[in-house]
């Protein structure tokens, strides 16, 4: 075994890691689009608003500081308190679910019976208006995240894995990080299908997702079920919000981690749990392994921007439902 | 009581037919054209066609493209700056392989690249259909970008990465460079302008065009009826992409005269545009020139209003841009989904009862 397998292997399983974080975005994609129909763009920046909004509170930062102070000619940016990671997490969710009700209340609930590309447009939109809230209320610079999760590489692993290989292998090198996305995304998981599957209310989602009418005709209220499908997905923005942000700062590159979970939608189908977790691994082992062997030495790197939806465009001609989506079928 | 079509009879097919039925309609989209042909260009100066008029016309060509795709044949792409990229590259290419082509036959010649491809990457639009489609048309954004970036034999292998147009003329005037008259930049992009929505105009009330809105409405129907889906879907990629493609080069070799891929036909653009077609209205040729209209004036006014009369800084007032443009997108599609264009005709019809509705 040659040290360029094993970097391969490394590769690989990083790949792994990668495609687990793009998951954790399709997953938010997923929820709402299996319960209203609504394709979500502005699931990206979700994450963005929720990462800024839980470093903004945890740091005591003023809200609109900027904005307030361009106008009243004050000049003051700090409450001056620093709060514990686990209660600004509390209140960041809670900004999370009060916005799940604003989008419901000034939006979704004005444009039922809309076609489908009107949603989408809308939450185009949606998209647009919280980048620049979101700027305008905690400000655009990289804020630092720190929740407590360890970060670099994983020594542990690092040393155990070092005698696969020959004198010049040291060890697998995956990053700390990575490790405890995956654990969480894998909770994540388990517990939405749980949720999904034996609570009352996992059922009434599961049931609107099948038919809006026939819900709403044993009693189901759509519009409760909007609230809660946004404020879990809210949540679902707020772990990859962290996830991300304490990987990469929080900046406004974040939201254009919305971009690479569109792919992994196609790939996996829109309307399937596993299928947002599995179509990332395939996502983000394919373009990690795709840059390392053709990428990098033969068509000048950078392949990671494209490689996704090529792939997933290829894979759509064929099989246009996505791995695990719905069989489409049409009536004329 | 002026505007109304009682008392105008028509005494032929052809009239029946024609775009504007109605006598003051007519007459108003000639005094609109005597008025940007032979008024305009001696009044334009150098900040009104910099900031206005050049980047109105020039996106109303690419809307109009984009409409023909979102509007009137109901595939939404979200790959338009990628396409525009290809315009442009194309036209930098021709212009600086063959300097003595002339720059109407650039245009057109980079038009016709981007058309063939649009065409290309429409071929997924067969098998996949609504958010699929757009997001497959990413990959064409994603794709093309990469592309014009990493092959350096696209932008002369020049050590920036950027392109910038060579001084080229027309009829002996400066239409590239430093030493263009806006005067003549203008009336350049308005001759593209006016003729390619004269000839998109026509094209979707003809077969092809009723072909493109048979297969929006319902396009399994449509093929029943004998619509070819392959012919009709791959004729609209292509023919809206000729019209990014054109709108591309101008904006590149006339407007900017130098540009970097990224950051000139980046996803943004892809979204400004379609934000222009939803504003302006889907399936509309008059809502592409009011959808591109608006938002080229509106950032100006509100840089204006904000940075000019109220001493704001540039960073707050562009991130109140964004939260602005948001809620107007949220806002036109909750209340009026079929944009300007519709508030506009609901205007002419409270008009013709004017002043004596029912």
């Amino acid at each position: 075994m040659s040290a360029g397998f094993y970097f391969g292997m490394e590769v690989f399983l990083n790949g792994m890691m990668a495609g687990v974080m793009y998951s954790l975005v399709a997953l938010g994609f997923v929820l709402i689009f299996k319960a209203s129909g609504i394709f979500n763009y502005a699931q990206g920046v979700m994450a963005l608003f929720a990462a800024m909004t839980l470093v903004g509170i945890q740091t005591g930062q003023v809200p609109f500081a900027h904005l307030i102070n361009t106008i009243f000619g004050t000049n003051f940016h700090h409450f001056g308190w620093h709060l514990p990671a686990f209660v600004a997490i509390l209140l960041a969710l809670g900004v999370m679910i009060l916005f799940a009700f604003i989008v419901e209340r000034f939006i979704l609930k004005h444009l039922v019976n809309q076609e489908p590309i009107i949603l989408f447009m809308a939450t185009i939109g949606l998209a647009y208006f919280m980048e620049g809230f979101g700027d305008l209320m905690w400000g655009s610079e990289i804020m630092k995240m720190d929740v407590g999760i360890p970060q670099g590489g994983n020594l542990w692993i690092e040393e155990n894995t070092a005698f696969l290989g020959g004198d010049d292998f040291y060890g697998f090198y995956l990053d700390t990080l990575d490790i405890y996305a995956t654990v969480i995304a894998a909770i994540l998981v388990v517990a939405l299908v749980l949720f999904s599957k034996y609570s009352k209310t996992g059922r009434a989602l599961r049931a609107v997702a099948d038919d809006h009418q026939a819900a709403l005709s044993v009693g189901i209220s759509l519009r409760a079920i909007w609230v809660i499908v946004w404020a879990i997905a809210g949540f679902v923005a707020l772990v990859a919000g962290i996830m991300w942000g304490s990987k990469s700062g929080v900046q406004f590159s974040l939201s254009l981690i919305a971009l690479k979970a569109l792919p992994v939608l196609m790939l996996g189908g829109f309307t399937s749990i596993p299928g947002a977790i599995i179509g990332g691994m395939i996502i983000g082992v394919g373009e990690k392994m795709f840059e390392f062997l053709i990428g990098a030495p033969f068509l000048g790197g950078a392949t990671e921007n494209w490689f996704a939806y090529m792939l997933a465009l290829l894979f759509l001609v064929f099989r246009p439902q996505g791995l695990f989506g719905e069989k489409i079928i049409e009536r004329v | 009581m002026f505007y109304r079509e009682a008392g105008d009879f028509k005494t032929s097919y052809p009239k029946d037919e024609q775009t504007f039925p109605i006598k003051l309609d007519r007459t108003g989209y000639y005094a609109t054209m005597l008025f940007a042909f032979c008024v305009v260009p001696f009044m334009v100066n150098d900040y009104w066609a910099s900031a206005v008029l050049l980047p109105f016309l020039i996106y109303s060509i690419a809307v109009i493209g984009l409409n023909i795709l979102i509007g009137y044949c109901g595939l939404l792409s979200l790959g338009s700056g990628g396409f525009m990229a290809v315009g442009a590259y194309s036209s930098y290419k021709l212009m600086t392989s063959f300097p003595d082509l002339s720059m109407i036959v650039v245009v057109l010649l980079s038009g016709l690249i981007t058309a063939v491809v649009g065409a290309a990457f429409g071929l997924p639009s067969l098998r996949i259909k609504g958010f699929y489609l757009a997001v497959a048309t990413l990959a064409a954004q994603f794709f093309l970008v990469w592309l014009f970036n990493k092959v350096a034999w696209f932008y002369n292998y020049s050590a920036s990465g950027q392109i910038s147009a060579p001084e080229r003329t027309v009829f002996g005037f400066y239409i590239t460079g430093p030493n263009t008259q806006p005067a003549v930049a203008y009336l350049f992009c308005l001759v593209f302008a006016v003729g390619l929505a004269w000839v998109a105009r026509n094209m979707t009330r003809s077969n092809t065009g009723r072909k493109w809105m048979a297969i929006r409405d319902m396009d399994i129907a449509a093929e029943i009826i004998g619509v070819n889906p392959l012919k009709a879907k791959l004729s609209a990629f292509a023919v809206s992409s000729f019209y990014i493609g054109v709108a591309g080069a101008l904006l590149f070799s006339v407007y900017l005269g130098a540009a970097e891929v990224g950051e000139s036909f980046g996803m943004s653009k892809s979204f400004l545009l379609v934000f222009m077609v939803i504003i302006g209205g889907l399936g509309s040729m008059f809502g592409s020139f009011a959808g591109a209209a608006f938002m080229v004036l509106f950032p100006v006014l509100l840089k204006n209003i904000m940075v000019g009369q109220l001493g704001w800084a540039t960073d707050i007032a562009a991130h109140f841009e964004f939260v602005i443009v948001g809620l107007l997108i949220v806002g036109f599609l909750i209340v009026e989904p079929h944009g300007l264009a519709a508030l506009w005709r609901v205007a002419k019809d409270k008009l013709r009862l004017w002043p004596f509705p029912h």
